[in-house]
């Protein structure tokens, strides 16, 4: 372990740059201003990632933003094991009818001020599970969302870039 | 019974179905079906599917000794099929979300509670005779666990990390677990009702997001059973490409489990070493196909995206690094003593139950059950491709490390293996103009275990059933059973070993 650890301080890191803060994210999020003054969160953010019924491919990709290439850390952003300690629930799938309370009472459970990003195209409208008797729909149909990330699923970047933003609003 | 009748002809003795490929299908009697029952509680059979259509149950069975594979339907004219589940186990939950979906009740199985429904949809039977449901759902009954100090722990469905939602309930004597209860279902989205009537393509997207862990494999098996339904097919170079995909899957998943398994016995160095090695498969997978999960690169008739002339070295080198990066990994892991302490002899799984349940993947191999579906009943190029499919027998959470470790070499090998060999030429058949009718099935072996698909396509070419069967059906029962006895710190541990999928197995 111990020579593992020496080359480790003697190599290159693999960290690659920050990726700017989507457009997108931001127009989005300053639409989302305008309506609701929201109180700052700080210059770092909690997330509580909460899985409303995805097919687990969003999951795999919000997994890799720990990973030594896009580190979130670095940015002050956490993911914690509570909603009662997170600024931000960041949400996937489509909700499903299972898993609506739940989602809901996460939602209760994390204090105030909170934003909620849905990720993936399940998150916006449901994604390819739309119209199911057993999905109520997108995140939004259940509680109220800030920002979407796009995509099936978003990469890294895309989730990093949409982080970035909602951190760039403060 | 007799041991020596073959299942062919057991089957051959009631209606057979013309049309269904590669594995006959045969509408049985009463009183075969009832054979069937007890070959399979003799272990004669090893179950691969039970699902339902509106009007029958379909059961499918590899008899082991044989090698030989088929499907058995009853008609249900009463509602009811008599229950496989006290006789074998491994059938019950698949019973009760049968029941849930169709409505075709399990005859004095030995559990009648409800399993993917929740109480929460607006109708009933969703797949059957559907019904409006009214009033709330009845609250779910656990089973109990009596003795002295013995406490409950609720967890989930939302769970600490960043996994999918499920409800595990344990009940405990101080640290030590007594019984683990699993509740699933919260991620059933409703996939068999959305492929209904769906075209080819769009049910091709949804089978490779059943589980996006195995997106490569669901649209493998998913296609396989199309072009057996249709007599199609496939290209040379397409068959390659496959198998180059499912390796690149599997690798990425092993690496990242081997990492994550370590992590949750606090050693996360591991894991940071791993994941990186993860992203190298993911990003060289968009390099080299456009998706990191590689999903919708598998298409019924062969692949959508041909590997480009700069892949091939990229993938050598690829593989070349992987394989001096994780060497020292290994190592570490092999010498570890605080880690060894937490992953030997920790969650053992016996090779009965891994035999009687039918195990896939490295849930199996770990302990004996020497199956892999790219063996048997194998599908090609697998069939000229130099592997070897490493069996353990010790069970424990380290075993199934050392499945996966050795399961990366293999892969490594293959992928090298099949870029030195691929083939030149087309790499998708044409279709003809309408697929169909005709029946199908496929059993393909994902990182996770042999993945079951079955349809029946439609005279238009519409999808007019099928049924989806993750290794997860089979896996989850076995985690309830292994932690039995160890601490609930361990839990973690276990389950991130087994690491079962919650949307293949609630659909
Ligand atoms: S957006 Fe795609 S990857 Fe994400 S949950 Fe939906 S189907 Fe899966």
């Amino acid at each position: 372990m111990r020579k593992l650890l020496f080359q480790n301080l003697l190599r290159r890191t693999l960290t690659q740059a920050a990726p700017q803060p989507s457009q997108t994210a931001l127009a989005e999020l300053g639409e989302r201003l305008k309506v609701t003054t929201r109180r700052r969160l700080g210059r770092s953010l909690s997330i509580r990632e909460v899985d409303a019924g995805s097919c687990n491919g969003c999951e795999l990709e919000i997994h890799a933003l720990n990973n030594a290439y896009y580190d979130v850390e670095r940015f002050g952003i956490r993911f914690v094991a509570s909603p009662r300690h997170a600024d931000v629930l960041l949400v996937t799938g489509p909700v499903t009818a299972n898993m609506r309370e739940a989602l809901q009472r996460t939602y209760n459970a994390t204090p105030d001020p909170k934003w909620v990003v849905a990720v993936g195209d399940c998150g916006r409208d449901g994604g390819v599970f739309c119209g199911s008797y057993a999905c109520v729909g997108g995140v939004g149909e259940v509680i109220p969302v800030d920002l979407h990330i796009d995509g099936c699923p978003p990469t890294p970047e895309q989730l990093l870039e949409g982080l970035l933003a909602l951190l760039a609003m403060q | 019974m007799n041991q020596t009748v073959s299942l062919s002809e057991t089957l051959g003795r009631g209606e057979l179905i013309g049309g269904h490929r590669p594995w006959p299908r045969a509408v049985v009697t009463p009183e075969i079906w009832q054979e069937l029952a007890i070959g399979l509680g003799k272990r004669v059979y090893t179950l691969l599917g039970l699902w339902g259509e509106p009007e029958n149950v379909n059961l499918a069975l590899f008899q082991e000794a044989s090698g030989e594979i088929g499907v058995a339907s009853l008609n249900c004219p009463d509602g009811g099929f008599p229950s496989l589940g006290h006789v074998c186990p491994p059938a019950q939950r698949l019973e009760r979300a049968l029941a849930d979906l169709f409505g075709l009740q399990p005859l004095t199985g030995p559990d009648a509670r409800p399993w993917l429904d929740h109480g929460r949809w607006p109708i009933r039977h969703p797949l059957g005779a559907a019904q409006t449901r009214s009033g709330p759902a009845d609250p779910y009954p656990f089973l109990t666990a009596e003795g002295e100090s013995l406490h409950q722990i609720p967890v989930g469905p939302v769970h600490a990390g960043i996994i999918e939602p499920g409800h595990f309930r344990f009940t405990a004597n101080g640290e030590t677990v007594v019984r683990l209860e699993e509740r699933l279902g919260y991620v059933h989205k409703g996939i068999e009702t959305l492929l209904r009537g769906a075209t080819l393509d769009s049910a091709a997207r949804l089978a490779g997001r059943v589980s996006g862990d195995s997106s490569v494999a669901y649209a493998l098996a998913f296609a396989r059973a199309v072009e057996a339904a249709c007599g199609i097919a496939v290209p040379e170079r397409a068959l390659w490409l496959r198998a180059l995909l499912a390796e690149l899957e599997r690798l990425a998943n092993h690496f990242g489990d081997v990492g994550a398994v370590c992590n949750d016995a606090a050693f996360s160095l591991m894991q940071a070493h791993c994941a990186v090695l993860r992203e190298r498969v993911l990003r060289a997978s968009a390099t080299c196909f456009g998706h990191r999960l590689l999903m919708d690169r598998i298409a019924p008739g062969g692949v959508t995206t041909d590997l480009p002339a700069e892949g091939q070295p990229l993938l050598h080198k690829l593989v070349v690094d992987l394989r001096r990066q994780f060497k020292p990994l290994i190592e570490l892991y092999d010498n570890t003593a605080s880690l060894q302490d937490r992953t030997v002899a920790t969650g053992v799984l016996n090779s009965e139950l891994a035999r009687q349940f039918g195990a896939g993947g490295y849930v199996g191999r770990a302990s004996g059950r020497n199956f892999d579906a790219r063996r048997m009943p194998g599908y090609p190029p697998y069939d000229r491709l130099r592997f070897e499919v490493p069996v353990l027998s010790a069970g424990d959470v380290d075993a199934r490390v050392w499945i996966r470790i050795h399961e990366v070499g293999q892969s490594l090998a293959l992928i090298e293996e099949i870029l030195d060999r691929l083939p030149s030429g087309p790499i998708r058949a044409d279709l003809p103009p309408v697929c169909g009718p005709g029946e199908g099935m496929a059993l393909v072996e994902g990182f996770r275990g042999d993945i079951l698909v079955w349809l029946r396509l439609a005279a238009d070419g519409a999808v007019e059933r099928c049924h989806l069967r993750d290794p997860s059906w089979f896996q989850w029962p076995l985690l309830e059973a292994v932690i039995e006895g160890n601490i609930v710190a361990d839990f973690p541990l276990c389950n991130k070993s087994f690491n079962c999928s919650y949307s293949g197995h609630d659909l």
